[in-house]
């Protein structure tokens, strides 16, 4: 592995075929660990006014779609909402934007990479699973340069490999995840 | 595309901010940082400056690349009918309320080019209230104000407006408003007829008139906490007593002391009634 950090904030970003995943991911999270999460689905605004509830089901952490103004708090998933891009600010807060899609989609997984290593640098883990778009990509090679900790679904693994197969090979990454290394996975987040 | 060779850090975003202050008047420092370095870093790539110091300095020197930045910086996305929950609870919870009133005053802070206000035209007219109402548009930026003169927006829209008119509890043929030009769909003259359109600053203008409804949404988002709530007090002071404001769908008043005035509706949808 390439480097040690302690993660504060761990940012998903997922595209068609990663719910399963992330259905195997938040379970792992244990309620006193020091650790935000925001998960970046790309979805459409009438879908899924459920997800949050359905994947409260499946964690310890408390999950909420995000609010304009949310503070990150430990323990908490923040579910990117529909139609609006999510950045952070300095003092840890969540600011929704509405602007242009990137990569044909808002919220974008780069906007929010992006956004979270210029407060985070190397307190901060992205995890880029399953799609058929290549959003999330230009922002893990910044969040890498700004020191944060890559890990990417293994294309193998992926049900569409697409998303982290551009991933693997464009950007250096420090853990490949596959169907059976999700309790190393857990001892990552938990350092 | 997210890489971009300029970075802008946050001193240099003090140095601008700063000088749209002292040279134009005009103050962003309670902007949300976050979103205003996307924007701007975005403009200098687009713009292709070689240095942040030619971009400061055109900024500083041309009127002209002021405007642009203004147009560039606020973020202008908007549909007609955002959020058919919205609509629906408008439609048929408030606008029957609004009726009351002799006279209907609904002013659009952050109209954008005005999809907002002629979504509110058409629902006013359904319920035969446009004759007497009269919707304030305003924005920061004058270039937007003067699409919603126009009234026309782009006929790629229309078949996912039509869908959101429809969801949100419209009965008519959406296409029945508006005659299609080319690329354009222009909207009845009658709905623009009681629209009044002004620049305002949110940040620095203060209230021009009292309202039964204020909408501001996906503005605010734009702002940070202080400036959120200096504004908030500002609509509460532009609003008459049972008045309501609408926000967009992610915001709220939990981080204001003004929200002891005000009651959520009852459906949760972002709306809330002056009742002190
Ligand atoms: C994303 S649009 C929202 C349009 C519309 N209300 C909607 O929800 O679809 C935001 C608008 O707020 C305007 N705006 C930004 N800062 C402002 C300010 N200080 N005063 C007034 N308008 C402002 C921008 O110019 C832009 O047109």
């Amino acid at each position: 592995m390439a480097h040690k950090n302690n993660t504060a904030l761990l940012v998903i970003g997922g595209s068609a075929g990663s719910l399963a995943v992330v259905l195997k991911i938040i379970p792992l999270l244990e309620k006193d660990w020091n650790l935000s999460v925001i998960i970046i689905f790309h979805r459409k605004a009438s879908e899924e006014t459920t997800l949050a509830e359905m994947l409260s089901t499946r964690t310890a952490f408390n999950v909420k779609e995000a609010d304009d103004k949310d503070e990150l708090v430990p323990g908490t998933i923040y579910l990117a909402p529909p139609d609006y891009h999510v950045l952070i600010e300095r003092e840890q807060v969540i600011t929704l934007d509405d602007s242009e899609k990137v990569n044909f989609s808002r919220p974008s997984i780069d906007v929010t990479f992006e956004s979270a290593a210029q407060i985070y640098g190397n307190k901060l883990t992205c995890i880029l699973l399953s799609g058929a778009n290549a959003d999330g990509v230009e922002g893990l090679k910044i969040a890498r340069s700004r020191g944060a900790f890559i890990i990417v679904q293994d294309p193998a693994c992926a049900e569409i490999p697409y998303m982290p197969k551009e991933a693997v090979n464009n950007v250096a990454i420090d853990f490949l995840l596959t169907d059976q290394n999700f309790e190393v996975l857990k001892n990552i987040l938990n350092r | 595309m997210v890489s971009h060779d300029i970075q802008l850090t946050d001193t240099e975003l003090d140095i601008i901010l700063n000088d749209l202050l002292e040279l134009y008047g005009y103050d962003f420092t309670n902007y949300s940082k976050a979103s205003l370095k996307r924007r701007i870093t975005m403009l200098i790539s687009n713009d292709r400056f070689p240095s942040f110091a030619e971009f400061r300095f055109k900024l500083r020197h041309e009127r002209d690349y002021f405007n642009r930045f203004i147009e560039k910086v606020t973020v202008n996305v908007t549909e007609m009918f955002r959020d058919i929950s919205f609509y629906k609870t408008l439609r048929n919870d408030i606008i029957p309320v609004l009726a009351t009133w002799p006279m209907i005053r609904i002013w659009h802070a952050g109209c954008s080019t005005g999809e907002e206000v002629y979504s509110m035209a058409i629902l006013l007219q359904e319920a035969n209230l446009l004759h007497k109402s009269l919707l304030y548009a305003t924005d920061i930026n004058p270039a937007v104000l003067e699409k919603v003169r126009g009234g026309i927006f782009p006929l790629s829209q229309m078949k996912q407006y039509s869908e959101n008119y429809i969801l949100s509890g419209g009965r008519k043929d959406f296409s029945s408003y508006y005659t299609a030009k080319y690329n354009a769909a222009k909207f009845d003259s009658s709905l623009g007829k009681k629209i009044v359109l002004a620049t305002h600053n949110l940040v620095s203008d203060s209230s021009f008139n009292e309202f039964q409804l204020i909408m501001c949404r996906n503005v605010m988002i734009y702002f940070d906490k202080p400036l959120q709530d200096r504004v908030l007090h500002l609509f509460y002071d532009s609003l008459e007593m049972l008045g309501y404001l609408a926000l967009g769908s992610k915001e709220s008043l939990k981080f204001t002391d003004i929200n002891k005035h005000f009651t959520q509706h009852e459906n949760r949808e972002k709306i809330w009634r002056k009742i002190s």
